[in-house]
């Protein structure tokens, strides 16, 4: 049985957004009707998306590291959207494992949004009715496409090829491959709702080290010999003067480049 | 998450009209009661049964996108709570239209539609709790309490309601009415304190770990990806202060339960008229509110995703 599904590098994604618009944009356009925006120029406009992107920091300053995380429907293999809708409007296809709303028989009772622990399924207010990504079932199959195009609208904008998309029950496609060598996962597996989207996981660049090692030697216990007080000062002030240093230093490097440590490489990941 | 209102007023109503007609249907069941000195007691119970279940029904369909799809809702019995409850509905509403159509044509209540009528009302009992206690990792919902509180809070409001009716249709029942009211009130004020200190322990499903597979220990939202609204920003979340959501449990304990329990129980009898009809309203608002905090109190999973501000 076929399963498509993305998988998502997130060592490579930049968090430009690229994904977001070109699938507003087609789909959008597409046959099962317009994702709304309700006040697009207003104040504080309310609009329909099936992929958003966001930013994590990760770990503590000055140690974090920004992730960039794009997410959609993740096509679950085990759906909890699927059950409980009272129309059988919400369903899993059987050829190619694409969760799907039927919008002709979407009664709008926002239950499956409910029932799905990711937030994937967005409402439109405007139609009355539940959308999500359909992993542009109205474009991978279309033959007045090119071969090559015959994909979901973000894998084909992703500038830095961040999305893969294929079978992931072929065990000899892309995105198979690159879950079982490049340790792909899955998001809440503990869930037991079996994502069939994967994510390729960060990889820490080597050469961040000398900036760990500084904030180690930092944190370091005084010598037990020194009085109390005496201790309990340095701990407090070292850390923090280290903390000044490297914001400066991250400051100088922002404005003028890594002039300093030519040992440390190019960001990965585009803050 | 955020509650719906619409749903709010629906399982209110109807958790009432349910229990006003296991209330009155039970004596009929029994046999014990004399058809016709019971007959006005049953006719207008079941008049306001319709009546709750009416005003419940156009609630729940000011809930959808698409009323006009709402037959449809009736498809997928074999999968989805909410389809079953789409169906027990009527069906309760339809054994009540039933029953007084028999209450009409033959003067007391037979104990088949009786029977059918309480049938109805727990099955539609277990059906609505069942939408909330069946999404198994919404931890605040996916209990057995919910279920148990969902019938709790339906007999006790019914039992309130049938009190007041008997007070006026069928004064020798009041009393029976008005000891096992305050019987049912306590029960369901154990049975929510029951769930208030289970949710003291109830962490939400999965974790911001899992949720984006980092195993750091730090893990800080700093875009949520828009500026803008959006669905998953509004419904999963109530937007009140935790005062806010405090003086709603409160209110819930107090004009729920221990009021109507005081008016019911501590009144002498000649302001009963009043004060019993008072245990009705204050309790449906207590219940109201019960509903908004059954709502709020749930830390989606998917909330995780929209923690900043931006």
């Amino acid at each position: 049985m076929t399963q498509l599904a993305l998988v998502i590098d997130l060592n490579v994604c930049v968090g430009c957004h690229a994904c977001v618009t070109s699938c507003k944009q087609w789909n959008t356009s597409g046959s099962a009707g317009h994702l709304s925006d309700l006040q697009p120029y207003g104040e504080n406009p309310l609009g329909v998306f099936f992929n958003r992107v966001q930013t994590y920091e990760v770990g503590q300053f000055p140690h974090t590291q920004t992730v960039h995380f794009p997410k959609s429907c993740l096509h679950c293999e085990e759906p909890p959207c699927v059950p409980v809708c009272p129309t059988g409007a919400s369903y899993k296809r059987k050829v190619d494992g694409i969760v799907l709303v039927d919008s002709d028989k979407c009664i709008g009772c926002k239950y499956c949004s409910w029932a799905c622990p990711y937030g994937a399924r967005e409402y439109d207010e405007d139609r009355g009715l539940m959308t999500k990504c359909t992993l542009c079932v109205d474009r991978i199959y279309d033959e007045t496409i090119p071969q090559a195009q015959r994909r979901p609208a973000c894998v084909n904008a992703c500038p830095t090829n961040a999305r893969l998309f294929g079978d992931v029950h072929d065990p000899e496609s892309e995105v198979s491959r690159a879950i079982r060598e490049r340790g792909g996962y899955a998001l809440m597996p503990e869930l037991g709702t079996r994502p069939a989207n994967h994510y390729l996981p960060r990889r820490l660049p080597q050469g961040s080290a000398p900036a760990d090692a500084r904030a180690q030697t930092a944190q370091q216990p005084p010598p037990q010999a020194a009085p109390a007080r005496h201790a309990a000062m340095e701990t407090l002030r070292a850390p923090q003067a280290e903390a000044v240093e490297m914001e400066s230093r991250s400051l100088f490097a922002r404005l003028f480049g890594a002039v300093f440590d030519t040992r440390r490489p190019a960001p990965a990941g585009g803050e | 998450m955020r509650p719906a209102f619409s749903v709010l007023l629906l399982t209110t109503l109807v958790g009432c009209a349910q229990g006003l007609a296991v209330a009155v249907a039970l004596p009929a069941l029994w046999g014990v009661a004399d058809p016709a000195s019971w007959l006005t007691l049953w006719r207008i119970s079941l008049w306001a049964i319709l009546g709750m279940g009416v005003i419940g029904l156009g609630a729940s369909f000011a809930h959808l996108g698409r009323p006009e799809r709402a037959w449809r809702a009736a498809a997928m019995w074999r999968t989805s709570w909410l389809s079953r409850e789409v169906i027990a509905l009527p069906a309760f509403l339809g054994v009540a239209v039933l029953s007084l159509l028999a209450l009409q044509q033959l003067g007391h209540w037979p104990a088949l539609l009786a029977a059918l009528l309480m049938a109805c009302a727990l099955a539609l009992w277990v059906c609505t709790a069942m939408i909330y206690a069946g999404i198994r990792f919404l931890r605040e919902w996916a209990t057995p309490l919910t279920v148990v509180n969902f019938v709790l809070m339906g007999l006790a409001s019914g039992g309130v309601l049938a009190a007041s009716l008997a007070q006026w249709a069928l004064a020798s029942a009041a009393a029976p009415y008005g000891d096992a009211a305050a019987v049912l009130l306590a029960l369901a004020l154990f049975g929510r304190l029951a769930a208030l200190l289970r949710l003291r322990h109830v962490s939400p499903a999965g974790s911001m770990q899992t949720a984006i597979g980092v195993a750091s220990p730090i893990i800080r939202q700093t875009s949520k990806g828009f500026t803008a609204r959006a669905f998953n920003t509004h419904e999963f979340f109530h937007g009140r202060s935790a005062a806010w959501v405090t003086g709603v449990r409160l209110s819930v304990l107090l004009l729920g339960f221990v009021l109507p329990m005081l008016l019911v129980l501590g009144t002498p009898q000649g302001l009963q008229d009043v004060t019993w009809p008072l245990a009705l309203a204050s309790n449906l608002a207590g219940i109201f509110a019960e509903r908004w905090d059954f709502f709020a109190q749930v830390r989606h999973p998917q909330n995780r995703y929209y923690q900043a501000a931006l």
